[in-house]
């Protein structure tokens, strides 16, 4: 038994006594975290799934010009460039969920596409050494 | 690298590729450092909460209405590897109370940097127990402070880890070289891993 393997067995009786209130570490107040989602209209879950934080998301040619308001206005100018749902969710000062939602609708409407791969083929893994090891 | 053209960047928006590390450990462990010494931008800040990740697959009825609803600060940075590939890391919390976002920001990633401070080494036991339930490489930077106690590095790697592949380094976050040389050894670990057919 190493020291993790200890820990975790103090851990595991430490589990029955009941936690402590969760902490907030973010910079937003807690009371602040519901309110976003109502850009959403409420909905919390994407149409679509599989938008992972890093996902690229960009705008389809002539979106500038849709019949868009406020931060699905705000994706589209932003994405003319590729950003990520991260990026797009820290410009917008939103919270990931929300993002996702809006990136998503945006994206069922056909004004952006996001890229996204399921798999990391081993090529792909070889080239990013290559190119941190040149940075 | 020359800024690519309007025209050209349009076209090869489809064949761009993001990939993600995670960087990761207890607190004030040194993560946005790691994360702002190697990134081209500050790292930027997004926030990350828990019903978002819980609603849709667990039963909410327990988070309604009560005040557990917890926010994560997520910082990450952004490396342009080249025209069409780019790199983030996302600094996550390692306590285990924030375990619900893990799988959230795992998802895709490639593998994920564990900071180690001597003076905590417990600090960082939560994550390395989710990254080996997930089968995700990791890799142990012990991030040496100047004027922190030195410590025995195999030493070290016995308190956390069973298995002895898994690499540890020396790393001050706070050094370009020192961040780019761990993230070197992380990726060929990770290759290390699938070339034996293994990774996930």
């Amino acid at each position: 038994m190493n020291e993790r393997d200890r820990w975790l067995a103090d851990r595991r009786a430490a589990a029955a006594e009941p936690a402590g209130p969760p902490h907030s570490a973010g910079k937003i107040p807690p009371d602040s975290f519901v309110r976003p989602f109502i850009l959403t209209g409420g909905r919390t879950q994407p149409l679509q799934d599989g938008l992972r934080v890093e996902t690229l998301v960009h705008a389809q040619p002539g979106t500038l010009f849709a019949p868009l308001q406020f931060e699905r206005r705000r994706i589209v100018e932003l994405c003319q460039t590729p950003h990520s749902i991260a990026e797009i969710a820290s410009a917008l000062q939103v919270p990931l969920g929300v993002a996702r939602v809006l990136v998503a609708d945006l994206a069922t409407s056909r004004l952006v596409s996001v890229h996204q791969q399921a798999e990391t083929p081993i090529q792909l893994i070889e080239r990013v050494l290559d190119r941190v090891r040149a940075l | 690298m020359s800024v690519p053209s309007e025209v050209a960047y349009q076209a090869r928006a489809h064949d761009l590729v993001a990939l993600k590390v995670v960087v990761s450990g207890g607190f004030g462990v040194g993560k946005t450092t790691f994360v702002g010494a190697i990134s081209e931008i500050e790292p930027l800040v997004t926030e990350a909460g828990m019903t978002e990740a819980a609603v849709g697959v667990d039963d909410t009825a327990g988070l309604r209405g009560d005040k557990t609803t917890t926010t994560v600060a997520l910082d990450f940075g952004r490396i342009t590897l080249d025209d069409t590939l780019i790199l983030y890391l996302f600094g996550t919390p390692g306590q285990d109370r924030f375990a619900f976002l893990w799988d959230d920001l795992l998802d895709g990633a490639l593998g994920a940097v564990v900071l180690v401070d001597t003076d905590r080494i417990d600090d960082c036991y939560p994550v390395v127990d989710f990254f080996e339930a997930r089968g995700l490489p990791f890799l142990l930077a012990v991030n040496q402070f100047e004027g922190s106690r030195r410590f025995d590095l195999d030493e070290i790697r016995e308190a956390i880890v069973a298995d002895s592949t898994v690499p540890l380094v020396e790393c001050d976050a706070r050094h370009r070289e020192s961040v780019k040389a761990a993230l070197v050894i992380l990726l060929e670990h990770i290759l290390a891993g699938r070339s034996q057919g293994g990774g996930s």
